[in-house]
């Protein structure tokens, strides 16, 4: 079984307007490179130079932002969800 | 030509055309609105701004929609009060409270971006609009969705205020309680935000929501003569509010209306229990970590600012800091507020005075400048953190012999004998 992975909308236009995909198990970062292989161009959007994930992008891990877990090291296994959302205003 | 020349993102410096999107689809970051200055510069002064009406409108010019307003005609144009008696008790001589607690129509600063924004929803032709919101942002959007015939769906975390929810019903919007916290409520926004076709004021309106908080730094400038303050301090939830006040005196300084240029340091008010950027100022880190807020003042407690860096940048950029704050010292902010100037404010307008009185403990401000404490809230929305904490009401029958008991029992004959 593959992890989900929900796209928002600004990276639709590399997963062929897929709201959700999947990839191979892992960590965070072996995840976003699955998702780069598969979808060539997305990672650009997720990763700076340096390959640290851009600081306006939010990703859980299930319920959890995953920078209050292992970052781009935290695991993840089969069955869980992944989602990528950008930042949202105040309110 | 058009007012506004198109978005930029703040981050990457990318341009996109005028459209209801928020961030930037190379790098994420926050969309900005550009001006169009050449279109704009020769046609404001001074006199045309205050020929304007009593309200936000009056910088039309200067806001990025293209009609007229059309949602929100009166918001705006709150009071600048000098807080003598506040004033006082910090030490500061030329204190100023800019008092958005009394904004029409439901008394909050939120007033402001949900005019600009549901005035540029209907441009954009949108029939529905949502938020996400911890509180006055949903009760705006209720009530402006109701004076604009929009229907409305607003997202609430579930432990909100009673002012709040009830604030945002009476409009008739559709208020959808989240089993969760704001930022919880702002992932499945963000999820939900397209799927919908909704107008979504902090996610796909965004840029156009953001630019209505400057004119709380025109109105800020031209109520104090043409002039910018020495020190304002603002509340920190998501971290838009106190960027586009420094905004928006940059702008009024690049158009030549204010005199002597803009020595503003900005200040970040948050409380201890949700401080992500305060925290990172004050330690003088480049990345704030996110933070599960754990806190009386719900309004501001977004544990993963949107635009938390953008805070960050301002507060350096103008040689301004930081402080946070406890619940008990919130309480205390409220009350010293309250007592001093008789304006009742909110848990965040707490959190703001609180951290005002740190900030001028700390010797930040020179007791002659020009000091702004930016209250965004009215207390009567959030009434359960003060019950029990403002004294008591003293039980009498109706008679002058109760009375007299009452007040000698209550040892205030002295003040009942003048």
């Amino acid at each position: 079984m593959a992890i989900s992975v929900l796209i928002p909308t600004p990276l639709r236009k590399f997963t062929n307007n897929e709201e959700s995909v999947t990839a191979e198990p892992g960590t965070v970062a072996s995840l976003v490179a699955d998702l780069e292989r598969q979808y060539p161009g997305i990672s650009r959007s997720l990763l700076d130079d340096k390959g640290e994930l851009r600081r306006f992008v939010n990703i859980y891990l299930n319920e959890e932002d995953i920078r209050f877990l292992e970052g781009k090291e935290t695991p993840v296994n089969e069955g869980d969800s992944v989602s990528i959302v950008p930042a949202i205003a105040g309110g | 030509m058009a007012k506004v020349l198109g978005l930029r993102c703040r981050e990457c410096g990318e341009e996109y055309p005028i459209a209801p999107v928020h961030v930037c689809e190379l790098c994420f970051g926050p969309l900005e609105i550009m001006l169009n200055w050449e279109e704009i510069t020769p046609r404001v002064s001074r006199a045309s701004i205050e020929a304007g009406p009593s309200s936000m409108w009056r910088y039309w010019d200067l806001l990025p929609v293209e009609g007229p307003p059309t949602v929100g005609k009166n918001v705006g144009w709150t009071p600048l009060v000098k807080a003598e008696n506040l004033g006082l008790e910090l030490g500061l001589k030329n204190l100023y409270i800019k008092n958005d607690a009394v904004n029409h129509p439901t008394l909050s600063f939120k007033d402001r971006v949900v005019a600009c924004a549901l005035t540029k929803a209907r441009e954009f032709g949108f029939k529905t609009v949502a938020c996400a919101s911890t509180g006055n942002l949903a009760n705006s959007v209720s009530a402006h969705a109701a004076e604009g015939g929009f229907e409305a769906y607003v997202f609430i975390p579930h432990d909100l205020e009673q002012g709040k929810v009830l604030g945002t019903l009476v409009y008739g919007a559709n208020v959808l309680s989240v089993t969760g916290n704001y930022d919880e409520v702002n992932r499945l926004c963000a999820e939900a935000g397209d799927k919908y076709g909704w107008a979504f004021v902090n996610i796909n309106l965004r840029p156009f929501y953001g630019d209505g908080s400057k004119t709380f730094g025109y109105e800020i400038a031209e109520q104090l003569g043409w002039r910018a303050p020495d020190h304002v301090v603002v509340p920190c939830a998501g971290g838009s509010l106190i960027s586009k006040i420094y905004k928006g005196l940059h702008e009024l300084d690049r158009l030549g209306l204010i005199d002597g240029g803009v020595p503003t340091r900005m200040y970040a008010a948050q409380a201890k229990g949700c401080s992500p950027i305060t925290t990172a100022i004050k330690t003088g880190a480049e990345v704030f970590r996110p933070q599960k807020p754990n806190t009386i003042a719900k309004s501001i407690a977004i544990g993963n600012p949107a635009d938390g860096y953008v805070a960050m940048e301002t507060v350096r950029k103008s040689g301004g800091w930081a402080d946070d704050v406890t619940d008990e010292e919130v309480l205390d902010g409220i009350r010293l507020l309250g007592r001093t100037e008789g304006i009742f404010t909110e848990t965040a307008g707490g959190v703001t005075v609180s951290v005002a009185k740190k900030l001028a403990e700390q010797g930040r401000f020179q007791p002659d400048e020009i000091v702004v404490i930016a209250i965004t809230g009215n207390g009567l929305k959030t009434q359960e953190v003060v019950v029990g904490q403002l004294g008591h009401t003293i039980g009498i029958q109706p008679n002058l012999d109760a009375l007299d008991r009452a007040l000698a029992t209550e040892n205030l004959l002295a003040s009942a004998a003048r």
